[in-house]
């Protein structure tokens, strides 16, 4: 199944598929060895002349074993997926890496915002820069978004890099990501925000270093003066 | 409790019309009528599936047989985007809350609970019948509000504040305000069945009927009842904030005016994880008890089921917040969630092991009945395996709100509320009108509805894989969704073949009610109570009161004549 997943552009995206990968081979087990000795019952045990069923009430420990242990591994297994997903989770949504660049991305029926801090590298001052529904990253680097919806819940969806995340009115919500593929990405929302939701699209560009310098050059206000490169300072 | 049941009896039986057949307080005739209302809300909740089918597979092209709705509802057969998301949202409350309830609680509850402890009628009869009208005025008031102006509600079954908690968000007025007092309604008419159940079954059981002895349908129909009890309170005090909110100007899920975003989420999945348990668990009753009838063996570790169905419904209490991993929750609190709701898996592993078990050494006899049980077990199972991915916070930041969460959940809902409805349907239709389903119109139905059912929802786990979000009325405006296209057209068609597949069933329906062979009283060689009456029971349900000598599944037991020995039959 994991050949329909859109092509993975994060540093994370790969573990979160990891995970996908590990439950689908092991539920893919059990189900196939529940269904399989489900027909073969149901096949084996039809009815036939002169042959009675067994009274068997799977009362006695012996008998309700078979159901039992295998229902003890089912625990072993749901505490290795747990322990397999937990780390993961964490550092998509409990940790925030240093360094990068900064975005502001504000959801409203039924557009996508994106605010960049502009020159000076700060937000709220007269030099930043406001695009609807268009995100440029560098490839490469920490993405850190800040968003928050100026109506109704949103959701930032942008699946090539399994980045999901709410948008609540009245929070701010941080969310990360660091692409490792340039080109440009489709960003959907995710959360039913109204009769314009599904046409709530917006696009992610990851830039080549080059070409993300380039970018803030021609788009960002100022002219963009000897600090442009500021926001795009390299981190390991 | 006896006293007061034998008082009632003594009654005697209504001669009017409209005592006996409308407002009746005979819980046979209120389960047939809920059974009726249920039947009729799901043919509107399956024309609000092929609306929506049409519109995913075919987007913004004329609906065959819609040409007909009037603007700004449908623009001559072609959905616009404010009725798509109406109708995704009724679709959603109508199966939910007016099929699944009303068919597997209120119809196979009301009828079966008292037949089966041997209890003359419901402990509260009129109570019963008030709860069966109130539902019946929430329905009528949910198919009103489409004709509303502004149309029905379009904020999701689930209704996410602050979209539900201002009109001017959806642009949908009155449609919101009558979904809301239809829900708060439903919720009146299902507490007033729940203490009617429980009171029943704990009080009015017959001599000997001890609670080991309890067939497994009345244990789930216990378990969902009080599932429901203790979980819809803080949802029904939402729904009324919410109303609140929407009418007099109160703020509570509205941030812009001092409210909260999530608090609605938190109440209403409080409720809604357990609500999915309230639905599923009379689902596998019907399942426990047609499964030894025609394996004419015990149903296997009857003891070890009750402890999971219990254990399932403490945990069902803990689990909400999987709804809710990237909805701006805490992340810190997502992983604790994720670990109880993957551990649900422990029980629904053993009830599931002990259904196959149940089968083994048996003597399988493929009746219509037994047919959507076992198709009821072999589907329920992908339900169940596809919640681990769910299950999982992490998988889950990218699988949340696309289309396998909606095949997941279908996966779980319509084995449990269709395929286990039927099972129960087929099974116990003789004993509700004392005639036979036409079997080879039944075998038509099953295959039609089981094929086609994994018809609709095999594919659309592939395109939730490819990220495809659910509710989005024309998913084709997304680049990475256009290559989906023939998997949608492919579930629609699946779609349609099911509604169609519905036919053979409507027809052996009504034709078997007058036409059909007539039911002895015991068709099928059955050891529980409802089978040592009449069908269909008069009045009263029992000439004399029953009492029970043994365990309800005792089928081929060593030394016995026959292989079934009802419960009522004397010990030698």
């Amino acid at each position: 199944m994991l050949r329909w997943f859109p092509e993975n552009i994060s540093t994370f995206g790969g573990d979160i598929d990891g995970v996908f990968a590990l439950i689908y081979y092991v539920v893919g087990f059990w189900f196939l060895l529940t269904e399989g000795v489900l027909f073969y019952f149901i096949f084996r045990y039809r009815r036939r002349p002169g042959q009675p069923a067994r009274y068997v009430r799977g009362e006695r420990l012996t008998e309700v074993a078979w159901v039992l242990v295998p229902a003890a591994i089912v625990l072993m297994l749901d505490l290795g997926i747990d322990a397999a997903s937990g780390p993961v989770w964490a550092r998509v949504k409990e940790q925030q890496p240093p360094g990068g660049v900064d975005v502001r991305a504000t959801g409203k029926q039924f557009n996508w915002e994106f605010t960049y801090p502009g020159p000076d590298g700060k937000f709220d001052t007269p030099d930043d820069l406001t695009m609807d529904n268009e995100l440029h990253v560098p490839v490469g680097q920490n993405v850190h978004v800040v968003l928050r919806s100026k109506d109704v819940i949103h959701s930032f969806f942008i699946p090539n890099v399994r980045l999901k995340q709410d948008v609540l009115p009245g929070r701010t919500i941080k969310a990360w990501f660091n692409a490792t593929k340039t080109g440009t990405y489709e960003i959907a929302c995710a959360e039913l925000c109204g009769f314009g939701h599904y046409n709530m699209r917006g696009f992610l560009t990851v830039h080549s270093a080059d070409d993300y310098q380039r970018w803030v050059h021609e788009h960002w206000p100022a002219a963009a003066t000897a600090n442009a490169g500021a926001p795009a300072e390299q981190n390991g | 409790m006896q006293a007061v049941a034998d008082a009632h009896h003594a009654h005697g039986e209504p001669s009017s019309f409209w005592r006996r057949y409308v407002f009746s307080v005979d819980h046979k005739v209120i389960g047939k009528q809920y059974m009726s209302l249920s039947l009729f809300m799901a043919l509107i909740g399956g024309l609000t599936a092929y609306l929506i089918r049409w519109q995913l597979a075919f987007p913004e092209t004329p609906v065959p047989g819609f040409g007909f709705v009037p603007e700004p509802t449908m623009y001559e057969g072609v959905v616009p985007p404010e009725f798509y998301n109406a109708l995704i949202t009724m679709h959603g409350t109508v199966m939910i809350f007016f099929v699944a309830m009303p068919f597997l609680l209120g119809a196979f509850g009301n009828f079966l609970i008292p037949l089966m402890v041997g209890a003359p009628d419901m402990a509260f009869p009129r109570l019963n019948m008030m709860s069966f009208w109130t539902l019946c005025s929430a329905s009528t008031l949910l198919v009103a509000s489409f004709f509303v102006p502004g149309g029905a509600a379009a904020a999701g079954w689930t209704g996410y504040a602050p979209l539900s908690a201002d009109a001017l968000f959806t642009g949908v007025n009155w449609g919101l305000n009558l979904w809301l007092l239809a829900l708060a309604l439903e919720f009146a008419s299902f507490l007033m069945g729940g203490v009617n159940f429980l009171t029943t079954a704990i009080n009015m059981r017959a001599p000997g009927l001890t609670l080991t002895r309890l067939p497994l349908m009345v244990w789930m129909q216990l378990t969902a009842a009080v599932l429901f009890m203790l979980s819809v309170g803080p949802l029904v005090g939402g729904a009324v904030m919410l109303l609140f909110d929407r009418t007099i100007g109160t703020a509570f899920f509205q941030p812009a005016r001092g409210g909260d975003a999530l608090l609605w989420q938190h109440l209403f999945w409080f409720f809604g994880h357990p609500e999915v348990y309230v639905v599923m668990l009379p689902g596998f009753g019907v399942l426990l008890e047609v499964f030894p009838v025609f394996t004419r063996k015990p149903i296997f570790a009857y003891r070890t089921i009750i402890g999971a169905t219990i254990a399932t419904g403490i945990l069902s209490f803990v689990v909400w917040a999987h709804h809710m991993f990237v909805s701006g929750i805490d992340p810190r609190l997502s992983m604790p969630f994720s670990i109880t709701t993957i551990l649900i898996s422990v029980p629904f592993a053993i009830m599931i092991f002990s259904m196959v078990a149940s089968l083994w050494g048996g003597s399988i006899i493929f009746a219509t009945p037994m047919l959507f049980a076992l198709g009821f077990l072999a589907t329920f199972t992908i339900g169940g395996v596809t919640g681990i991915f769910l299950g999982s916070a992490t998988v889950d930041i990218y699988l949340h709100g696309t289309y396998f969460v909606v095949s997941h959940f279908h996966y779980t809902l319509f084995p449990s509320v269709f395929l286990g409805g039927f099972a129960g349907l087929y099974f116990w239709y003789p004993k509700m009108f004392g005639r036979m389903l036409n079997e080879t119109l039944g075998k038509i139905h099953f295959w039609i509805t089981v094929v086609a059912f994994n018809g609709v929802f095999i594919p659309l786990f592939l395109a939730g894989a490819a990220g495809n979000m659910r509710r989005v009325y024309n998913p084709m405006q997304y680049d990475f969704l256009k290559h989906l296209a023939p998997i949608h057209q492919f579930a629609t068609v699946a779609t349609i073949v099911l509604l169609i597949g519905q036919i053979p069933f409507i027809i052996n329906f009504f034709w078997s009610m007058f036409a059909g062979a007539k039911a002895s009283d015991n068709p099928w060689n059955a050891n529980t109570l409802e089978w040592a009456t009449t069908s269909p029971p008069p009045h009263g349900n029992f000439e004399h009161v029953p009492t029970v000598y043994r365990d309800p599944y005792e089928y081929s037991p060593p030394g016995a004549a026959k292989d079934w020995v009802p419960q009522y039959a004397p010990t030698a």
